[in-house]
Parts: C-alpha cells; sequence; structure tokens
C-alpha cells in the first residue's frame, strides 16, 4: 500500500537530523499557524499562488532562492565546522554518511534551488520591463515554471524528515548512484526532485526565449535591448539546449534504477563514462546559465551608476553570443582525468581557454565604462566592485585548470573547490545580489538600506576570501575534497582560517537580514516615489514603483539604444513630456491556480515515485494531466482594465514624470 | 503567426500556415499524422526484415530518422521559409547545431575513451557478443 514507506524512514535514532527536523517543522508550523491566525490565506492563494504576473512571480522565485540560501548555507556551515573537528584522528559529530549527504545536499541546492531560482527570478521580473512589454510571451506557462521548481524544492527538504538524500555529490555519478551501491531512497529524491524542477526551468527558459524575440516594445530592434536583455537571451537559449540533455540522463539513470535498464551499470554492457559525459554536456553550460545574466546584470549596473553608456555596446553583445556558442565547446575539461587520449584533452583545454578570451573582454568593458565616468558608491556598485576582482582571480584559477597536466595535479582536489565557488560565489551571487538591491525598489517601491547592504558587501568579500583563499592552499598541499575527517595536522590552521571566513559569511547573511528587516521598518522614509531612484537608462524606470500589473498604459515607443535616457533626454531638451496618449482599455490575462495545483500533482507524483507507491503515481500523473486538460479547455482567459482607469493610473505618472525631469514646469500639486 | 491576405495565396501556403480555415488546418495535420506513421512503420519493418543488405540497415533508419524530423519540423512544428519564420529557422539551426556538437563531441569522446581502457574481463566481453547474437 505504501510501497516502501515505514515509519522506519523517519530517523529517530539519529539526533542531528531529529532536531533538524524537529526544528524546521516546528518554524513552517508557527508560520503557517501566523498566516491563518491573520487570516492571509485567501489574499496569499488570490494575490500570489495563482498571479500570472510575471513581477510577483519573479519576486517569489527571488524569495525562495533567498530562502534556499539560508538551507544551503547550513549545510556549509556544518562541513566547515565538521573539517575543523575531525582533525587527526578526531571524530567531529558528522557520521560519514551523514556528511556524505550534507555536501550532495549542498551542492544540489545551491547550484538547482538557490542560483538558478535567483537568476531565474530576476529575469522574469525584467526582461518584460526593459523589452517594454506587458508580460512575459506565456503567462500561465511562467506560473507552472515557478511552481514546478516549488515543487522540487519541497521533495528536496522532505527528504531531510522522511527518508535520506543522496550521498552521491552533487551530480550523482554512476556507478555509486546506481541501486547496487545506493539501493536506498537518496539518490530516488535527488532524480525526481530534479526532474520536476528541470522541467520547470525548460518551461521558463522557452517563454524567456520566445518573450525576448517575440514581445519588444516597437522600435526595440534586437540592437537597441539592454545588454541584460541579450545575456538572458543567451542564457535562456542556453536552458533550452541544455536541459533536455539532463532530462535525459536522469531518465536513464531512473531507468536503470527502476527497471534493471543497463545504461549507465558496471555490468552487462552499461558505461558510466557516458553519464560523465552528458552530465557535463549540460553541466558546463549549466554554469553560463547562472553566469551570464550576472554579467548582465553588472552591465546595467556599472553603467547606470557611471552615468555613461555601456562602453563598447556591440562588442559586449559579440562576447555573450560567442560564449553562448563556445560552452557547448569544453565540457570535457571535468574530466580530463578519465581517460581520454591527448589530443581530445589539448583540444579541449585549449576551447577553454579560448573561453575565456570574450569574458575577458567584458572586464575590459566594465572598466572603461567606469574610466571617466562619475560612479556613485552605492551598494549594487560594491557589488560589481567586489565582482570584478573576485572574478578575474576566479577566471584565472579557472584556465589553471584548464591545463590538461595541471588538472591532473589538481582534480579533485580543494583546489578545485576554491575555484568553483570563487567563480559562482564572487560571480553569480554578488551579481543576483547586486541585481537584488538595484531593482528591488522598482519590485517594492522603496529602497533597501544602504549602510547594512554595504555591511553585507564587506562581510561576504572578507569572508569568502578567509574561507575559500585557504582552500586552494590546502588543494595545493594535496587534500581532496568531500572528505569527512582530516589526517594531516599540518592542515589545521588553514581549516580553521576557512572555518572562520565561513562565519564571516554567515555575518554578512545576517547583513542582508537586517538590510531587509530595517528598509521593512523604515518603508515610509524610503519610498521611490519617482519610479526612476537611480537616474536610470532603460525602460524599467518608466514605469512607477511598483509598476502597475499592466506595466505599460502605452507601449513606449523606442528610438535608439538606452531606450529611457533617450525618453528624459528629449523631455528636458524640449521641457515637455511626450503628448499625452490615447488610452484605450488593456487585456490582461486571469489569474490562474494551474501552475499550483499541477506543481500539487507533480509533487505526489515524485514522493509516490521515490517511494514505489504505484498507485499513487497513477493518481499524481493523472492529475497533473487533467490540470492541462482543464486548462487548456477554458473559455475566458483575459480580463479588461477600461480605458479610464489606464488613463488615471498613467496621468498620475506623467505629473509624477514632470515634476521631476521639469522641474520649472511643475505646479505644487 | 502570419496573416497575410488569405484571398491572394490560398493556395500558396506552407502546412499550418492555413489559419482561418479549420479544415485545412486539420487536413495538414492528417497529412503529417499519415507520413509520420508510415516512417515509423517503414523505420519497425526495415529493422525486422531480413530481405534488406544487412550493412545497410542502419544507414536506413538514419535516413528514415531525418525524414521524420523533416516531417514533424514542417506539419507539426511549422517552420517554413516565410519572412515571418526567421526566428523559429535560426533556432532551428541554433539546436541542429547545438546537437551536431554534443552529438560528434561524445562520439569523439568515448571512442577515445573505449580506445584507451583496458581490455575488457572475459565475461562481460561474451556479454556484450550474447546481446548481439
Ligand atoms: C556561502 C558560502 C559557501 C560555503 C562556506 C561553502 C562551502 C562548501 C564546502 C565546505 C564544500 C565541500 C568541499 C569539499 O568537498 O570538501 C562545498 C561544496 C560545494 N559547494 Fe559550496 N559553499 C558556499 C556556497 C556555495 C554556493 C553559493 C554554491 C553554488 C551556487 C556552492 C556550490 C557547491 C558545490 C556544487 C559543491 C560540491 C558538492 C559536492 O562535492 O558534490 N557553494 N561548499
Ligand atoms: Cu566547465
Amino acid at each position: 500500500m505504501l510501497g516502501k514507506l515505514t515509519l522506519a524512514a523517519i530517523p529517530f535514532d539519529e539526533p542531528i537530523p531529529l532536531a533538524t527536523s524537529v526544528v524546521l517543522i516546528v518554524v513552517i508550523g508557527s508560520l503557517l499557524t501566523w498566516i491563518t491566525v491573520k487570516g492571509y490565506w485567501a489574499y496569499l492563494y488570490r494575490e500570489w499562488f495563482t498571479s500570472v504576473d510575471h513581477k510577483r512571480i519573479g519576486v517569489m522565485y527571488c524569495l525562495l532562492a533567498l530562502v534556499m540560501l539560508l538551507r544551503g548555507f547550513a549545510d556549509a556551515l556544518m562541513m566547515r565546522s565538521q573539517q575543523a573537528m575531525a582533525i587527526a584522528g578526531a571524530p567531529g559529530y558528522l557520521p560519514p554518511e551523514h556528511y556524505d549527504q550534507i555536501f550532495s545536499a549542498h551542492g544540489t541546492i545551491m547550484i538547482f534551488f538557490t542560483a538558478m531560482p535567483f537568476v531565474i527570478g530576476l529575469m522574469n521580473f525584467v526582461l518584460p520591463l526593459q523589452l517594454g512589454v506587458r508580460d512575459v510571451a506565456f503567462p500561465t506557462l511562467n506560473s507552472v515554471s515557478f511552481w514546478l521548481t516549488a515543487s522540487g524544492v519541497l521533495l528536496i527538504n522532505v527528504s531531510l524528515v522522511i527518508g535520506e538524500f543522496a550521498r552521491t555529490g552533487w551530480l550523482a555519478y554512476p556507478p555509486l548512484s546506481e541501486l547496487k551501491y545506493s539501493p536506498g531512497v537518496g539518490v530516488d529524491y535527488y532524480l525526481w526532485s530534479l526532474q520536476i524542477a528541470g522541467v520547470g526551468t525548460l518551461l521558463s527558459g522557452i517563454n524567456l526565449v520566445t518573450t525576448i524575440l517575440k514581445m519588444r516594445a516597437p522600435g526595440m530592434t534586437l540592437t537597441r535591448m539592454p545588454v541584460f536583455c541579450w545575456t538572458s537571451l543567451a542564457s535562456n537559449l542556453l536552458i533550452v539546449a541544455a536541459f533536455p540533455i539532463l532530462t535525459a540522463t536522469f531518465a536513464m539513470l531512473s531507468l536503470d534504477r527502476y527497471l534493471g535498464f543497463h545504461f549507465f551499470t558496471d555490468d552487462a554492457g552499461g558505461n558510466s563514462m557516458m553519464y560523465m559525459n552528458l552530465i557535463w554536456a549540460w553541466g558546463h553550460p549549466e554554469v553560463y546559465i547562472l553566469i551570464l545574466p550576472s554579467f548582465g546584470i553588472f552591465s546595467e549596473v556599472i553603467s547606470t551608476f557611471s552615468g555613461k553608456p555601456l562602453f563598447g555596446y556591440r562588442s559586449m553583445i559579440a562576447a555573450t553570443m560567442a560564449i553562448c556558442v563556445l560552452s557547448f565547446l569544453v565540457w570535457l575539461h571535468h574530466f580530463f582525468t578519465m581517460g581520454a587520449g591527448a589530443d581530445v584533452n589539448a583540444f579541449f583545454g585549449i576551447t577553454t581557454m579560448i573561453i575565456a578570451v570574450p569574458t575577458g573582454v567584458k572586464v575590459f568593458n566594465w572598466l572603461f565604462t567606469m574610466y571617466g565616468g562619475r560612479v556613485r558608491f552605492t551598494v549594487p556598485i560594491w557589488w560589481s566592485l567586489s565582482f570584478m576582482v573576485t572574478f578575474v582571480i576566479g577566471g584565472m584559477t579557472g584556465v589553471l585548470l584548464a591545463v590538461p597536466p595541471a588538472d591532473f595535479v589538481l582534480h579533485n582536489s580543494l583546489f578545485l573547490v576554491a575555484h568553483f565557488h570563487n567563480v559562482i560565489i564572487g560571480g553569480v551571487l554578488f551579481g543576483v545580489f547586486a541585481g537584488y538591491t538595484y531593482w528591488f525598489p522598482k519590485a517594492f517601491g522603496f529602497t533597501l538600506h544602504e549602510g547594512w547592504g554595504k555591511a553585507a558587501v564587506f562581510c561576504w568579500t572578507l569572508g569568502f576570501y578567509l574561507a575559500f583563499m585557504p582552500l586552494y592552499v590546502l588543494g595545493l598541499m594535496g587534500a581532496t575534497r568531500r572528505m569527512q575527517h582530516i589526517d594531516d595536522p599540518s592542515w589545521t590552521p588553514m581549516l580553521y582560517v576557512a572555518m572562520v571566513g565561513a562565519l564571516v559569511i554567515a555575518a554578512g547573511i545576517l547583513c542582508l537580514v537586517i538590510q531587509l528587516v530595517v528598509s521593512i521598518r523604515d518603508r515610509d522614509n524610503r519610498r521611490d516615489l519617482t519610479g526612476d531612484p537611480w537616474d536610470g537608462r532603460s525602460l524599467e524606470w518608466a514605469t512607477p514603483s511598483p509598476p502597475p500589473v499592466f506595466n505599460f498604459a502605452v507601449m513606449p515607443n523606442v528610438e535608439g539604444e538606452e531606450a529611457y535616457w533617450g525618453i528624459k533626454r528629449t523631455a528636458i531638451e524640449q521641457q515637455r513630456l511626450a503628448d499625452e496618449p490615447q488610452y484605450e482599455a488593456i487585456e490582461m490575462p486571469h489569474n490562474s491556480p494551474t501552475g499550483v495545483i499541477t506543481a500539487f500533482f507533480a509533487s505526489v507524483m515524485g514522493f509516490a515515485m521515490i517511494w514505489h507507491i504505484w498507485w499513487m503515481v497513477i493518481l499524481g500523473a493523472l492529475g497533473a494531466f487533467a490540470t492541462f486538460v482543464w486548462f487548456a479547455w477554458r473559455d475566458e482567459d483575459e480580463y479588461e482594465i477600461p480605458a479610464e482607469e489606464v488613463a488615471r493610473i498613467d496621468r498620475e505618472r506623467r505629473r509624477v514624470r514632470t515634476e521631476v525631469l521639469l522641474p520649472s514646469l511643475s505646479r505644487p500639486a | 503567426m502570419s496573416s497575410h491576405d488569405q484571398g491572394v495565396y490560398e493556395e500558396d501556403l506552407a502546412p499550418g500556415d492555413e489559419h482561418s480555415q479549420v479544415l485545412a488546418g486539420v487536413r495538414g495535420y492528417a497529412v503529417g499524422l499519415i507520413l509520420a506513421t508510415g516512417l515509423t512503420a517503414t523505420s519497425f519493418w526495415v529493422a525486422a526484415t531480413h530481405s534488406l543488405w544487412g550493412p545497410g540497415v542502419p544507414i536506413g533508419l538514419c535516413v528514415l530518422a531525418i525524414a521524420q524530423m523533416g516531417i514533424h519540423l514542417a506539419f507539426f512544428l511549422h517552420i517554413t521559409t516565410g519572412p515571418d519564420n526567421t526566428n523559429n529557422v535560426l533556432a532551428l539551426a541554433f539546436g541542429v547545431l547545438i546537437v551536431f556538437l554534443v552529438v560528434a563531441g561524445s562520439l569523439w569522446i568515448m571512442a577515445n575513451m573505449n580506445a584507451n581502457m583496458m581490455p575488457m574481463p572475459m565475461n562481460q566481453m561474451t556479454n556484450l557478443q550474447m546481446q548481439h547474437g
């Protein structure tokens, strides 16, 4: 009846997971109670859970990412403290089978459920605004994507309480991840949470590519789009091209585990090397999926706060698209040591070094944008500066690892761990933090506190260097990754420094939390009444903060690069705004519970698959399919916002704009 | 998709472009379905029959598979050469490029690795041969 699921699945005999589960259940329980007591459910359901507004969905993605950052970081703290304790014979406090789950969960969560949702959330929020349109191409599909990601998050966290997580590392290499060596449900949790979330990611990639290619404001030609749109286009093209590989690879591993196939087993003709090959054919593009949007954010931030157009706009586009294609030509650098010959290794080593060139072009473009500009040192700029220094170091260690003989020494060492945290934290994370600070006022109508923001930059930067520079040294000293205990006492000092670094990063996270709390508390003093708090250059700043559901009352007419900057200049030169347009009623899509319901059934199906509860699998699959059919047969999908309402909202916006741009003209309100 | 003047181009439309006439649309899909099923059936026949020259069978299957892709693209995904289809064609070209890179790269890598691997133990060799036999 319940497949493999019995009471034994709950870790009663293991104090640490049990305590974590209890704390988690208490926290979530009290949150739910609080929502119930305050009577917020109806509001949340109506305005957020069923929302198909790209801005709301973007915000929910970012929130999900922030929460999962906390979870992933808790894992990181446990690993750092275990390694600081279990030296030279001391056992530490995490037994090996638990430690293995922690590094696997940390890697999986940080990549799939922190970095990805954050990046996708920002793209979701910003793209339609920058392109001058009212929503993404398929609004309801967008909501489905988000909820499928949330469903993956749910499953991976359920593994904490019911059963176990994979002990196979974040990519679950066979033969270890095959049934023979991992008979438990851990790998199944891994597979199903990533499969479900992966479908969501693929759908959102299709959605955003379509949005960028098909839905731009009049006059917004491709070469007038802000650079963030370009990097997002490249990133989403990579999602569309790469995620099917991941899905197929996981599907084959699932067939091995569930139906006794032999794709990757080490008997009966299976070949586990094919798994490494396929997973990295997805995996390398994946790192560019994460970093390219960050590059776009830095471009926007640096240009805005330097008060200058981006240096080398076209070279930036060329570099982005070059990276987009090249990123499919380098994947073997993740398994140089697996036994390919010298010519194969040389080829992929060289392509890897080549891909560093367009990235270098970008760094110079940012430098030249700042050069001669009047730089305003706000929080987003501080993130960008910290990024530029840190990322260049990470890029150089990457080029070092691209030299096959060097990689034979450093493969799977802590040097590698230091390298990828160097580019992921210094690149992706600092990028999304910059974007979060930069676009926060657009989303919520008030700015984030500057002081706490700067403190966060400082702690994250210092903490990063303290936590990961020692790992470079340890790696060169011969320390390998994923060690539950340390035999060589001479590594102790470096491990201690790394522990301190993790604590400084914890302080950085705390600063981010305080910044949010303080800013919400003082929101009335921090209101962004103008809609353009940073003197921005692209169209999102032409809308009020927060923008109305329909974003733009009439489609803006784009006449050059830096669309909004042009509109502002014209208004100031002519001392008047453009003529008031003819307002018309606007059709907007209805909210829809399709996403929530589909994801509910997908979670049921995933959970049932993990525990081999076959009747429930069928139930979940049927439910998801029925939801889809029901949605496809709906007869009313849009509602109308009357022209007077549109006019009222837009006249107010024009009044504010006049006040800001043309102070001499505006009469006191 | 396109909304150009139906009256003038009535006969000159790619599969899937016949928008206003439901019947024509259905006909397009039906033709596609028949062709696709026919190709699939042929593939099964090619694989099962012994009346063809053995080494030609894989090549024949590849040709049928490519034809199948063409049918899908034209009849179900409505790729045409019309001016409003540039995006679709570009996306298709990108997809083909990526598939080519991944498939060719994987073949090259795996062949190289197999060549460098130690010989397989006897029992697995027999396993492999049994599968073929
Ligand atoms: C915020 C501070 C972070 C700290 C202190 C930290 C710490 C660690 C540690 C100690 C390990 C294990 C190293 C080993 O194998 O011995 C690790 C692994 C890993 N981390 Fe982080 N990490 C952090 C952030 C991130 C972020 C933001 C990401 C990605 C977005 C990430 C992705 C990974 C991955 C993929 C692994 C490999 C897991 C595996 O071995 O399978 N980490 N991290
Ligand atoms: Cu790579």
